[in-house]
């Protein structure tokens, strides 16, 4: 890996290290991503009878999901916490970290899984109606976006890391930073996500 | 980062946990509000903007965008227009196809 020039340090012309770039273009493309799937559901809202999306808004769970956007948030915290852990080199600390920030994904995870079964227990599947269709295809792709990130986060809390720690630090700094924006990304598009599905 | 000091480190710390807390309080705010009785658009402008604010205070801190290099926020710019057009475009069409703004 150490042949790929620029992963650490910066290139003149972008003031970036490439690893950094990469992951902000895709970020991007993110953005776009969900960002179409916003603007159809702002569609489908005008397009939808008066009231009907209040109507379905009004079955899901508020408490659940407002205890899943804490424990999103304090993954993210965690998260950077783990990142600053290994700028001090204290590995333990960026171990211990790093495995809170795992937990609450798994957490996340584990509490959607509830509120997805609850709604399948009474009837209720993405063709009950145009909301339910919009809300399971915008949280199945949030959910998607936490499974891969739980992946990689596994990795890097795996003996990978620590040999990675052992060879070379910097390298594994930068992987946790590069990580930790897609993941704070996830974050993000959450918080976009639960006042407009849940409390709206 | 990697010159930066563990006093500096600590300092960012301490930014982590004081965004951490805004976070919980305006989730909590934002679920609050909710119960007042407004009207939709209304509901709508306020619940949006707690979570600019709380998505700004993700960008800025957690994902370091406030100190980061200019070539990041002009990509975040230019996406922030893409993206701009993929809500507002077909709204304009609608409008032009009903005869009527919404």
């Amino acid at each position: 890996m150490s042949n790929i020039p620029y992963i650490l340090e910066e290139r003149p012309d972008t003031g970036l290290n490439n690893s950094k770039l990469g992951i902000w273009v895709f970020l991007a493309s993110e953005v776009m991503l969900f960002g179409g799937l916003f603007s159809a559901y702002v569609f489908l809202r005008i397009a939808a009878p008066e009231g009907d999306f209040s109507y379905w808004g009004e079955k899901l769970n508020v408490p659940m999901a407002t205890f899943n956007t804490l424990v999103l948030i304090t993954s993210s915290v965690t998260m950077v916490m783990s990142w600053a852990s290994l700028k001090m080199q204290q590995f333990d600390k960026y171990k211990m970290y790093l495995g809170i920030t795992i937990l609450c994904g798994l957490a996340f995870l584990v509490v959607k899984y509830f509120e997805y079964t609850g709604k399948f227990h009474h009837d209720i599947y993405p063709s009950s109606s145009t909301f339910m269709g919009i809300y399971f295809t915008l949280t199945g792709l949030h959910v998607l976006h936490i499974i891969g990130g739980l992946l990689v986060l596994g990795f890097f809390w795996s003996k990978q890391a620590d040999k990675m720690w052992k060879e070379n630090p910097d390298l594994l700094a930068n992987r946790i930073e590069i990580t930790g924006l897609y993941w704070h990304f996830v974050d993000l598009v959450w918080i976009f996500l639960f006042p407009i599905l849940y409390l709206l | 980062m990697s010159s930066e000091s563990n006093h500096s480190i600590e300092h960012h710390i301490q930014t982590y946990i004081r965004v951490f807390i805004a976070l919980g309080i305006l989730t909590v705010l934002t679920v609050a509000v909710s119960y007042l009785d407004v009207s939709f658009i209304e509901a709508f402008f306020i619940a949006i903007t707690i979570a600019t604010i709380k998505g700004s205070l993700v960008l800025g801190f957690f994902m370091h965008l406030i100190s980061e290099k200019q070539a990041i926020i002009w990509i975040l710019v230019t996406t922030f227009i893409a993206f701009l057009i993929l809500m507002f475009l077909p709204l304009i069409w609608l409008t032009d196809a009903t005869g009527s703004g919404y």
